[in-house]
């Protein structure tokens, strides 16, 4: 078993087509989407992000970090949200990214595996900080 | 850029990449498609015996001519014309399935999921306000009562959770044939006891969701605690279980089936923990406590919540939720609130006594009060007989003997427990104890 992110990206060209979609009908989709994960018990977790152009962007290509507002006009490609999902292998990760209601050109989800604690050293002093780290959050999140 | 084999073109790709295909497919929709099919049929073992058939052509047709385009709509027509194939068959008998073959081969082409083109009379198989509660039908009928709990696993595990055979016998550690036979055969017996494909009626549905609940925590512990065979752990095979309690929660969202869903996730939490390197178990008061899933623990204290929250009070599932919950609250053993889970295996022993809450109960009792308290209870049990034959009994009196000093005769009952244990791995922790004193 493992979990895999499932990431939404677009251009903004998909993404002007797809604000010309009745948003019920959008919502309705997603809703149907994400309830057939859960009964499925596949659905870890899932965000959907705000209009990129809402947001900022930390380019590290000099020696100082240079932000800007937003990725337009330098990108092609955005990042619209995402969805983890735990199963049994890759090839279920990308059935399930299939079934998506996404739709339109240059739209797509990228399956990628989630590390586990199996993909680190676990005598590295860092990646120990990390796990008392993570055990924080939790205890803060309850 | 580098090209990748389409997944959705008609055109045939590497054989093996086209099986997990399959398989993924498979997991996703065996419920949904057998459930469909098993109520247009009204029959579960003949629904079976079509999917599989199905499934089967796709293992063939799918590597060599490539992946349908919609992969669902692909299995559920297959099935259906084995099923209509089969209802002919029987139609000289009985003019029933002629009739039957008729209503389905009316359907016209069966599609289904989201995104695909509906074609006349899909809806026939594929109704969406139906399709929860076929699932539902589905594990209720795997579970019956009629049948064998080694059955009810098995069927479980293939028509709900979508493992094949091998999967299954791989996760049993029997051969095939063996979890092939357990398949048919709990077919006849379901067929000979005429039991219809439908959720029970409500004065039935308590017994017989505890029988649902029963064989998911049975695939759980068989995974969690692997009673045979060199493996202390078979993870996926719990996680397959923990899976199907998720489902079950959607389906049934009944407080026991939270409790269910909590203890499943707050014990396999701890599985990180739980394995040396090489291995090994790794006992609870040596676990390295940072390697446990924080958010396993979260997802099971919700669902704990859940089942709380409803006033009822908790089953036997919610009550050993709640003490796993303890456990994985606390910092270290010598933190845990020993005094709390005492009190939890006292009222589990109420709603569902049995010897080994007794014994969970003493060594409860054996950290909160010392082990001489922990002793006289073991001490009870070994008086009344109960437990005979298991390494449990031994292996907890040895430990409390040893802590209270008393080396020989510690080391008699752990070296009896190890002769008992039929697991390798928790055998060689025993043997490492007794030569320890």
């Amino acid at each position: 078993m493992a979990k895999y992110m499932l990431i939404m990206r677009g251009t903004d060209e998909g993404q002007a087509a797809y604000e010309e979609m009745d948003f019920t009908e959008v919502i309705a989709a997603m809703g149907r989407y994400n309830e057939s994960m859960m009964n499925a018990g596949v659905l870890a977790a899932g965000e959907g992000l705000s209009d990129a152009s809402e947001g900022a962007v930390v380019d590290f290509s000099t020696d100082t970090p240079v932000v800007t507002d937003g990725p337009y006009g330098e990108t092609k490609e955005l990042f619209n949200g995402f969805w983890i999902v735990d199963v049994a292998s890759k090839e279920e990760a990308i059935e399930w990214a299939k079934r998506a209601p996404l739709s339109g050109a240059g739209t797509k989800l990228e399956v990628r595996r989630v590390n586990g604690p199996e993909d680190f050293p676990q005598d590295d002093e860092w990646i120990q900080k990390e796990q008392g780290w993570r055990e924080e959050q939790a205890q803060r999140a309850q | 850029m580098t090209a990748v084999v389409p997944h959705d073109e008609g055109r045939a790709d590497d054989g093996a990449a086209s099986r997990r295909v399959v398989e993924a497919v498979w997991r996703i929709e065996s419920s949904r498609i057998v459930g469909a099919l098993a109520r247009y049929t009204n029959d579960f073992a003949l629904a079976e015996d079509v999917a599989s058939e199905a499934l089967a052509e796709a293992l063939v047709a799918w590597p060599r001519d490539g992946v349908p385009r919609d992969p669902v709509a692909w299995l559920l027509a297959t099935g259906r014309r084995r099923a209509i194939d089969a209802f002919r068959r029987r139609s000289g008998r009985d003019d029933r399935y002629a009739a039957l073959a008729r209503d389905l081969g009316e359907g016209g082409a069966v599609t289904g999921g989201p995104g695909t083109v509906a074609e006349a009379g899909d809806d026939l198989l594929w109704d969406p306000d139906k399709i929860e509660d076929d699932r539902l039908a589905l594990l209720f009928v795997a579970c019956h009562p009629v049948l064998s709990k080694e059955a009810r696993v098995a069927l479980t595990l293939r028509v709900v959770a979508g493992l094949g055979s091998e999967e299954i016998a791989r996760a049993f550690l029997v051969p095939v044939p063996t979890v092939q036979a357990r398949i048919t055969r709990a077919k006849k017996t379901l067929t000979a006891a005429r039991v219809p494909f439908e959720v029970p009626a409500a004065e039935d549905r308590a017994e017989r969701l505890g029988s649902v609940l029963n064989v998911v925590y049975l695939i759980f512990s068989e995974g969690s605690t692997a009673s045979g065979g060199d493996d202390w752990m078979r993870p996926d095979l719990a996680y397959e279980a923990v899976r199907l309690a998720r489902v079950l929660t959607r389906l049934s969202p009944d407080p026991e089936t939270f409790g269910l869903l909590a203890l499943l996730e707050l014990t396999a939490a701890r599985f990180p923990a739980r394995t040396g390197p090489d291995g090994e178990p790794v006992l609870l008061e040596h676990q390295d406590r940072r390697r446990w899933d924080r958010s396993a623990i979260r997802r099971g204290r919700d669902a704990l919540a859940r089942a709380v929250a409803v006033g009822r009070g908790l089953g036997p599932y919610g009550l050993q939720a709640a003490i796993a919950e303890q456990h994985d609250v606390a910092a270290s053993v010598a933190e845990t609130d020993w005094d709390r889970i005492v009190v939890l295996y006292e009222a589990l022993g109420r709603v569902a006594p049995s010897p080994v809450v007794e014994l969970n109960r003493a060594v409860a009792v054996a950290m909160a009060s010392g082990p001489a308290a922990g002793l006289g209870l073991v001490d009870d049990l070994v008086a009344r007989e109960v437990l005979s034959g298991s390494y449990l009994l031994p292996s907890v009196r040895g430990e409390l003997l040893a802590r209270l000093g008393r080396r020989d005769e510690a080391r008699g009952e752990l070296e009896l427990a190890a002769r008992l244990c039929g697991n390798a791995r928790e055998r060689g922790v025993l043997e490492a104890k007794a030569a320890a004193l």
